[in-house]
């Protein structure tokens, strides 16, 4: 397939399919982190980190393991797994942010300790969960799978830098008590959402 | 004899206003409002959150005394993950299209931070019936709030509440026309966000 296609994947999921601003995935830490810049950048780069590992690692299993009719090279090519997809995923990608964070530990001490914090909290984020389970009902191959998770990655990173600057801002303005925290940062990521939906129309 | 202690009651009640899961405790947000574009998708939502909460909070507090600590968490999380499937499969089974419309977002409900939250906060710590009562208060409270803001959104977007038409044709060729917003995702965020906004001036809370 040619370079475009992939282009288009890329934009396609870092601004269409915006993991927060269109399928609502891995809010938990966008409202709970975006307080600060800095750690939210933190936070963004180990989700990109994270998603690029995973969903390339949950597609291999899933192509040779689970799928209906993947255990032929074995001898058993009745047998379908899918069902066991949500629990060894989420094995995987326990396993995989360990052992990330592990290697990280030994051979980039510096880049773990900006991460470092953040990637045990990643492994129950729900948008690595969602780029595995999206990665298998859109059926993506294994080099559109690296570019999709790669691209909702950055999405996530984009979005949530977007929230902590303004939140940023917003520490000097006059919203009412009982709206400051959650009610102000949903309006605004409403906001942000929309802003988001103009993309929608381009299709590369 | 009360039927049922006071903490019991307070287990059940609690999540119900007093400490929301959604709008006070931020939890559980992810696989919340993407369903919530129908209310009957948000119902079934709050039915299979239910029974996993329900189920997951009960089989941890009864293996409270024998899970090593060290290891909790991957426990908890593969009873979840265990009766999350158990959900998709029933689901899939007696309500396929429902199944279909939900897509992955009951593969989310492992990921739900309020049922590990729970797990972790309230059943390891509890004896198997108030964690019960516990589960089923959080999944009600999550459902509150999932229903309403579904509520909102169907009659604002698609002029109905649970696929019924409210909105008579005769206001239609007046010239009334559905908030196609409503049905895209911001609609979800301005909703909810409002919402938190109503529930946290009655409950009187100021937050942060």
């Amino acid at each position: 397939m040619n370079m475009e296609h992939y282009v288009s994947l890329f934009t396609k999921s870092v601004f269409i399919d915006n993991m927060i601003l269109a399928y609502f995935l891995g809010m938990c830490s966008f409202l709970a982190i975006s307080k600060k810049i800095d750690t939210s950048i933190g936070l963004g780069f180990a989700v990109v980190f994270v998603l690029t590992v995973t969903a390339p690692l949950n597609w291999i299993v899933h192509e040779y393991l689970l799928m209906d009719g993947a255990l032929a090279w074995a001898g058993f090519p009745d047998a379908d797994l899918s069902f066991l997809n949500y629990i060894i995923f989420i094995a995987v990608i326990a396993t995989a942010v360990q052992l990330v964070e592990m290697a990280l530990d030994k051979f980039s001490p510096a880049l773990y300790n900006n991460l470092g914090i953040f990637l045990p909290l990643i492994a129950v984020n729900c948008s690595i969960l969602g780029g595995s389970m999206f990665m298998v009902e859109r059926k993506y191959n294994f080099s559109e799978t690296i570019v999709y998770g790669f691209g909702s990655g950055v999405g996530f990173l984009l979005a949530i830098a977007a929230m902590a600057a303004i939140r940023h801002r917003l520490r000097y303005s006059n919203v009412p008590k009982e709206l400051r925290g959650v009610g102000i940062t949903m309006l605004l990521t409403g906001l942000l959402s929309m802003a988001f939906m103009a993309f929608s129309g381009i299709d590369l | 004899m009360a039927l049922l202690s006071k903490k019991s009651k307070e287990a059940f009640k609690d999540p119900l206003m007093a400490s929301n899961p959604i709008s006070l405790q931020v939890l559980g947000i992810c696989s919340a409002l993407a369903v919530t574009v129908q209310v009957q998708t948000a119902v079934v939502m709050t039915l299979a959150v239910i029974a996993v909460l329900a189920a997951s909070n009960t089989t941890i507090s009864l293996l409270r005394n024998k899970i090593p600590g060290k290891v909790r968490i991957i426990i908890q999380l593969s009873v979840i993950a265990t009766l999350v499937i158990v959900i998709d499969q029933i689901l899939k089974a007696y309500m396929y299209d429902m199944s279909r419309q939900l897509s992955v977002f009951i593969a989310l409900i492992i990921t739900n931070c309020i049922v590990m939250g729970r797990a972790e906060a309230f059943a390891m710590q509890n004896n198997p019936k108030d964690s019960f009562l516990d589960g089923v208060g959080n999944g009600l409270g999550y459902g509150g709030i999932l229903i309403s803001v579904a509520v909102f959104r169907e009659f604002l977007g698609n002029g109905s509440v649970y696929g019924v038409q409210i909105v008579p044709e005769t206001l239609y060729s007046y010239g009334y026309e559905n908030m196609g917003l409503m049905v895209l995702a911001p609609g979800a965020f301005v909703i909810l966000g409002l919402i938190v906004w109503l529930h946290r001036i009655f409950a009187g809370i100021e937050a942060e």
